[in-house]
């Protein structure tokens, strides 16, 4: 037992930069929730930008600290079109929510964004890296870290298994070193299980460690999920529909780690949500989608005051019916929202 | 109707543990300690020749296909063709080159057999599912016709047929049935445990997650191809092994007919009957599979007296086999290894009971 | 070319022509199931042996060539029904290997019922075709493999015909499509899977009988499920052109390069030949010649 806890203790002290240096966020929170101070916004707005940065020139700290672009992304599946000209910029350390009735294209973003879907036009700027189609194989390795909409376990493992997964893209060991298990492999494995076990802990998890995942309720594996992202200690986090089918007491304890995540680790967050409530309250700037078209984009308050946004929204109530749906919870979801 | 999915996820089987209370070591190693003090004592040669050797070699081949569909989910249907590469391997290993010791041969023939597992495994970077399973037909037809057409590779002999030579290790001739079990187990026992420190390895984990969810396997940065080409050659390897003791230990004579589909359909009976995803369920699927045979045999003889001649009992063995295949599917798809886990922890709570 | 005989060329790939509708036709009794029930049923072979064998003990006993094929043919809805009974049902939402796998102990089961029922010797099985080869421009065509292609094209026509104008028939379309959707709609999925059963164990009959004539009523008749199954992953598991198409494919190229380059590899390569083609076409197009590639949603 004290064996573990040293193993534990050493793992998150022993060059966790990550954590170290989301201590120091913690003491010297960075400039983001709510409004940005206005800054030399519009000289630096990447071109591209239009329908957005007519939006948020008067938010905007300026664009060079954007993590994660979209540039002109198009998408379409067999003629129907999933996104279309998408300009979308995140910034460093924001929670940027993506909101937007169903087939508006939200999924969409988060799959082009993590290379699941090929853009067909326009392109992704990655740490200001370029990329056509984001090498998925190369995402974790790149800081980038998702959730997925339906779950995307691996039932076969048990919790904490799970979440050790998550560090696969740091092992370097091969299969003959971790057969013998002593050196590199034996650093890799102990240090990955530590660092597991600090995610675990912060998700409130710890009870759950040996638990084979598939036998959770949804919400847990929804958390399972969520720091088997985090153990990656991504910059870039992509969370698709975290809150989907949780309770309104389940959504209220996924925000405050959402939230939670983003103050201790950094991590810039860009989250698909549906309930209108949690996107307010959690998130610091909105982007609002309709048609695979940007139409809004800016803090929650003045979102909400957008007109688009409300036509958008008004509309759809009857217009919903007959769009094909993302997922059935869709309409329950935003049921709820509005 | 999202609270539903979690009951939709395929497969969302516990990963058994062994029984509480004992160490997890408990258990192997007695049964080490009997395999190699009690059962040389006690056995007759005709429990080696006819149970022992062959369920030794069909279990580290049960190991090494359960590595493949098993761990990292990739159907294989040319389990045989592997076994028959590694025993024509080290014939010809041994054969061929001057003064190299049977371990030698052993481990060039697992490296054979892995090589060509991997050229056959190039498929599943495509395919899944029944594409790849039937893909892998191709390796089972391809080696047989090979070998046979190919007398150089079983130095001239009529139609393919091989004859294990000798076996020396370190100096000692290991002859006779005794022998030749206890070199077989070593083997099993020197590969099941590399095996098992393997599948609860970091790339252990990475074939579960290639099998669960390849997409977010791959998102989590699990080098998806390698990890599935891996999977094959490690899983070739040891069946090739397998094919080793099988020609070697077990049969001393062999022929490409004997590595037929059937025999690679025995040895996915025997990974679905011992459970998918462990490595002990191997053993109990391939005891089960030599055993029942003789057992039914005998007990046909028993009720049916001569109407039970060799025709009927191999039909009705066929028929047996199937029934059984499907019972376990139905009934306890886990297979005998969850069984097992059951059977104990129900004794377990019994005699905590007193 | 020098000495390349265009005749000789064309009476191969006519002959393997008309052996690969034989390949199709035992392929599209797989493509029937899979298309409703999503399982890639290994016990068409068996399914296959049992018919022949039964009708072929049925007229040794007497019975009429009719009477024997009607009676063969109940049975084998008879089984087929069983067999969704007992064995795919129980298993509904089961990974499709699992399925698969199933249908493997199934074919032991059956292949194995099968001899004990019949037994083991070899049956000879007349149609009462003469296989004489006759003469078309200078190429010879067996007769019998004339009969066995116009056999197998009326079937793949009434089941078409079936299929395309009959209320179940459409119902098996619309299962085959999505069977959330048709179950909610109110199509009586079991009566479904039992034609389907019913459909594919007419066609293990007439597959059955066609190989049985050609090379005997025994036990490797269950092997031609090995011969469908490069033809259902060049042609796509769900489609029935497929089927067709890829055996008539498999059937010419297995033909031309036994004849062809064949010496070059010692012979006897349409062991593995059609394999290792339908391999290579799926290398670069992963879900064959007609199957439909699905998008993945996450």
């Amino acid at each position: 037992m004290t064996q573990v806890l040293t193993l534990v203790l050493d793992g998150v002290t022993k060059g966790v930069t990550r954590e170290a240096s989301a201590v120091a966020f913690e003491k010297a929170p960075r400039a983001s929730p709510g409004p940005a101070p206005d800054a030399d916004a519009d000289a630096q707005v990447h071109p591209a930008a239009r329908l957005a940065a007519k939006l948020q020139a008067s938010v905007d700290p300026g664009a060079g600290d954007a993590v994660l672009e979209l540039v002109g992304v198009s998408l379409s599946f067999g003629g129907v079109s999933a996104l279309s000209e998408v300009d979308l910029s995140v910034r460093r350390g924001e929670i940027l929510a993506i909101i937007g009735p169903n087939g508006a294209g939200k999924s969409s973003i988060v799959n082009v964004i993590s290379g699941v879907y090929r853009a067909d036009r326009g392109h992704i700027l990655l740490k200001g890296q370029r990329y056509g189609q984001v090498p998925t194989q190369r995402l974790a390795g790149l800081g980038v870290a998702r959730t997925f909409q339906n779950l995307a376990l691996f039932p076969g493992l048990s919790v904490l298994d799970n979440v050790v997964a998550g560090r696969a893209h740091r092992v370097r060991s091969s299969f003959i070193e971790q057969i013998a298990g002593f050196g590199r492999a034996r650093r890799e494995r102990l240090d990955a299980r530590a660092r597991a076990i600090y995610v675990i802990d912060f998700f409130q998890l710890s009870s759950l460690v040996d638990r084979p995942v598939g036998t959770l309720p949804y919400g847990l594996q929804k958390r399972v999920e969520l720091a088997r992202a985090l153990v990656a200690e991504p910059d870039i986090l992509l969370l698709d529909e975290p809150m989907a089918g949780m309770t309104a007491t389940e959504k209220n304890e996924m925000a405050g780690f959402v939230r939670a995540a983003r103050d201790r680790f950094g991590t810039t967050v860009v989250l698909i949500e549906h309930d209108i409530g949690v996107v307010m309250s959690l998130s610091d700037r909105v982007a609002v989608f309709d048609h695979g078209q940007n139409i809004a984009l800016g803090t929650p308050a003045e979102v909400q005051r957008d007109p688009r946004v409300i036509n958008a929204y008004l509309g759809i109530a009857d217009a919903d019916a007959d769009t094909d749906s993302d997922d059935a919870d869709d309409d329950v979801a935003r049921g709820e929202a509005l | 109707m999202t609270a539903f999915a979690t009951d939709l996820i395929p497969g969302s089987r516990p990963e058994t543990r062994l029984s509480r209370g004992l160490p997890g070591w408990a258990l192997p190693v007695t049964t080490l300690a009997v395999a190699y003090l009690a059962v040389p004592l006690l056995a007759t040669n005709y429990l080696f020749e006819a149970i022992l050797l062959p369920f030794l070699a069909l279990s580290l081949a049960g190991v090494g296909l359960n590595i493949l569909t098993g761990y990292a989910g990739q159907v294989s249907l040319g389990s045989a063709a592997f076994m028959a590469v590694g025993a024509y391997a080290a014939y010809n290993f041994n054969l061929r080159v001057e003064g190299l010791p049977l371990i030698g041969s052993i481990v060039l023939a697992g490296l054979s057999a892995a090589a060509i597992g991997l050229a056959f495994g190039l498929p599943s970077l495509r395919l899944k599912g029944f594409y790849l399973a039937v893909s892998t037909l191709a390796a089972q037809f391809f080696v047989q016709w090979a070998l046979t057409k190919f007398s150089w590779f079983s130095n001239d002999s009529a139609s393919g047929v091989i004859d294990a030579p000798p076996l020396h290790v370190a100096g000692l001739t290991v002859e006779g049935p005794v022998g030749r079990y206890l070199f077989a187990l070593t083997v099993v026992t020197v590969l099941t445990f590399l095996s098992y420190r393997l599948v609860i390895s970091q790339t252990g984990r990475n074939f579960i997650a290639v099998r669960d969810n390849e997409t977010a396997a791959r998102i989590i940065g699990v080098p998806v191809l390698k990890t599935k080409l891996l999977a094959f050659a490690v899983s070739s390897f040891i069946i090739g092994v397998a094919g080793v003791l099988w020609a070697f230990a077990y049969l001393r004579t062999v022929e490409p007919a004997g590595f037929n589909l059937d025999r690679s359909f025995q040895i996915l009976f025997i990974v679905i009957i011992g459970g998918l995803a462990t490595i002990r369920g191997a053993f109990f699927g391939a005891a089960l599979i030599v055993a029942f045979p003789l057992v039914l045999s005998r007990f046909g003889s028993f009720v049916l007296g001569d109407v039970f001649d060799s025709g009927v009992l191999d039909m009705s063995q066929r028929i047996v086999l199937g029934a059984l295949i499907i019972l376990f599917l139905v009934l306890e798809p886990d297979g005998l290894a969850a069984l097992a886990d059951r059977l104990r922890r129900r004794i377990g709570t019994a005699l905590r009971r007193r | 070319m020098e000495g390349f005989d265009g005749l000789f060329f064309l009476e191969v790939l006519v002959g393997g022509l008309l052996s690969g509708v034989m390949y199709s036709l035992v392929a599209i009794g797989f493509v029937l199931i899979y298309k409703t029930s999503g399982v890639l049923n290994f016990a068409q072979g068996a399914m296959l042996l049992f018919a022949a064998l039964t009708f072929v003990s049925l007229t040794e006993r007497g019975l009429s060539f009719p009477l024997a094929f009607a009676i063969t043919f109940a049975i084998m809805v008879v089984l087929g029904i069983t067999i969704e009974r007992t064995v795919l049902r129980p298993l509904t939402n089961r990974p499709p290997i699992t399925l698969f796998m199933a249908t493997l102990g199934l074919s032991y089961v059956i292949e194995g019922a099968a001899q004990l029922i019949w037994g083991t010797q070899v049956h000879g099985l007349d149609l009462g075709i003469e296989d004489v080869p006759f003469d078309v421009g200078g190429v010879f065509i067996s007769q019998f493999d004339l009969f066995a292609a116009a056999v197998a094209a009326t079937l793949v026509a009434v089941l078409s015909v079936f299929f395309r104008y009959t209320r179940i028939g459409l119902g098996f379309r619309a299962v085959a499509d999505d069977p959330f959707a048709a179950l909610a709609v109110g199509l009586r999925l079991p009566v479904i899977w039992a034609t389907v059963w019913a459909a594919a164990g007419l066609v293990a009959l007439v597959a059955g009988l066609l190989w049985g004539a050609r090379v005997g009523v025994q036990f490797s008749l269950s092997l031609v499920v090995l011969k469908a199954l490069p033809v259902l992953v060049l042609g796509g598991f769900d489609s029935i052109p497929g089927a067709i198409v890829g055996g008539l494919l498999i059937g010419a190229a297995e033909k031309l390069a036994e004849v062809y380059l064949g010496d070059y590899f010692g012979g006897g390569i349409e062991s593995w030949f059609a394999y290792v083609l339908a391999l290579v076409v799926l290398l670069v197009r992963p879900a064959g010649l007609f199957g439909q590639k699905r998008v993945e949603r996450v």
